[in-house]
């Protein structure tokens, strides 16, 4: 049994998409339960991806794939949670901040989040702080992350946390920011929650932060 | 004037200009905005960039364009301006310089993935280039800059739709490197020794890279490149990455700082030193006073 999934984990570490779906449909067929599908297959090797990003054996082309890789697994097994959803280990709302087109970094976090199983609203680039609080307060979610390249937009990252403290909700809504030019210091001075050096940091922060809401 | 390519391949070395997007946010581009919409609507912004880096010495200056391909320009729903948008930095750039300074045309990333790790068919990507190179290239620039690159293939589609459109505007492809544990590499993977290779199968006349961390690890890749290729280098460094004081982004590499290290560039045999992201004109004033004061010693 371990061996099928082990299977999956080494494919959708490759990008071989078309191989993912064939092994979860197999798996299934084996009466492996998607719950272990997800956990020990599919979160498994996009855990790999991370540790092997994170230490430069590859590129962000290899985990481009390999998340392709894992929503194909996922896409198999979706309908067979459809009472509750696909479990997750938390919301997150990601987004580039005002101003901002830089995006890969914040698709390479949402990617690794999506892997480590959190459920992840992705509100794309160039958001206004009243729509990140919008919508993580409408979705319940625990995280609102933010991503800036460029100098020039990184006040929006404060304006956001300030906007948090005065509607009370600094406690249920933690904040992490992220990308090139925003520094731990930088974190600290506007009051964010965590600071994400890499993507790989930036989940293991995530996760700490859910623990707190 | 000269022509570009024999003046460089006669031993010229030749100073670029420095950052675009700080003074046209001094100017009043407000966020969320194409930086190439003021081509439109305030093209003499873009004209006193370019005399502000022509006074400070710059040999060749650079068109407000790198977001200019029609793919990227789609991001602000500006693609049907196109030809507008292009022809106008060019004539901007014209007006500033005349015939004091070469005009470059700057190309950047069109902001999509190519197949199969992204959505972008390499066929569409080429044609938003060769439409954007048509235009900067009938509008008279001396040179092509493909600039910021960070995916092998985007680079090499950029190069040839410039070739394809005028087999002898020279062109200059430039990638943007991270160090690694590993040596350096471009976000997408690609190396100094593979990026040389390609960017010269493809026809690239000059090569080289720009933005990235710092001018000292530009050094460092320009040696690389050395090793790798015969070809004539372009480094145009930005001024590090940016420290914050207060709100307010400070770049750490002073005029000084850099204008002394362009001297190491000159003596690994760099044609074209320019800055990138947080250098100014006065960056540009000490780098061209640097290049000016080697390049008098090597003529004695």
């Amino acid at each position: 049994m371990m061996d099928i999934l082990a299977d999956i984990s080494q494919h959708l570490a490759q990008g071989d998409h078309e191989r993912v779906s064939q092994l979860t449909k197999k798996a299934l067929e084996q009466h492996t339960s998607p719950e272990e599908i997800l956990n020990k297959a599919l979160i498994e090797g996009m855990n790999v991806v991370g540790t092997r990003y994170r230490n430069h054996e590859i590129f962000l082309p290899d985990v481009l794939l390999a998340a392709k890789a894992m929503y194909a697994g996922m896409d198999v097994l979706r309908p067979l949670f459809l009472k509750g959803g696909i479990p997750t280990s938390g919301k997150v709302v990601l987004g580039t901040v005002q101003g901002d087109l830089h995006d890969i970094g914040k698709n390479l976090v949402g990617i690794m989040l999506k892997g480590a199983g959190f459920e992840v609203i992705d509100l794309g680039s160039n958001v206004a702080p009243e729509k990140f609080i919008g919508v993580a307060k409408q979705e319940d979610a625990g995280v609102i992350g933010m991503s800036a390249l460029l100098t020039t937009t990184m006040p929006v990252m404060g304006r956001v946390v300030e906007l948090l403290k005065r509607e009370g909700l600094t406690h249920r809504i933690k904040t992490i920011i992220g990308g090139a030019p925003v520094s731990e210091k930088f974190a600290a001075e506007i009051g964010a929650d965590a600071y994400g050096y890499d993507s790989a940091h930036a989940i293991e922060c995530i996760k700490e932060l859910m623990n707190e809401v | 004037m000269e022509n570009l390519l024999e003046r460089l391949q006669k031993g010229d070395i030749l100073v670029g200009d420095g950052a675009m997007g700080t003074i046209l946010i001094e100017r009043g581009l407000r966020p969320g905005e194409a930086p190439e919409s003021l081509n439109l609507t305030r093209p003499e912004v873009a004209e006193e960039v370019s005399r502000l880096y022509l006074e400070a010495g710059a040999q060749i200056v650079q068109t407000n364009t790198f977001g200019g391909s029609p793919l990227k320009l789609s991001f602000y729903s500006l693609e049907d301006r196109t030809e507008e948008i292009n022809r106008n930095a060019v004539l901007a750039a014209r007006s500033a310089v005349d015939d004091r300074a070469y005009i470059s045309a700057s190309c950047g990333p069109s902001g999509r993935l190519l197949k199969p790790y992204g959505d972008t068919e390499p066929d569409d990507l080429y044609r938003s280039f060769r439409r954007q190179m048509r235009v900067l290239i009938d509008a008279g620039v001396d040179m092509v800059c493909v600039e910021t690159m960070t995916d092998l293939t985007e680079a090499t589609l950029a190069v040839k739709a410039a070739k394809d459109v005028s087999s002898s505007i020279p062109v200059a492809a430039t990638m943007t490197f991270e160090a690694t544990p590993r040596g350096f590499y471009t976000v997408m993977g690609v190396s100094v020794a593979e990026a040389a290779e390609g960017l010269e199968c493809a026809g690239a006349d000059i090569i080289g890279s720009n933005c990235g961390n710092g001018i000292e690890n530009m050094i460092r890749i320009a040696r690389e490149l050395k090793e790798q290729t015969e070809s004539l280098l372009m480094i145009q460094s930005n001024a590090g990455i940016p420290q914050f004081l207060g709100n307010r982004p400070v770049y750490p590499e002073t005029p000084e700082f850099m204008a002394e290290r362009a001297k190491e560039l000159v003596s690994i045999g760099v044609s074209i030193i320019g800055g990138c992201c947080g250098t100014t004109p006065a960056h540009i004033r000490e780098i061209r006073q640097a290049v000016d004061s080697v390049r008098q010693k090597s003529d004695n």
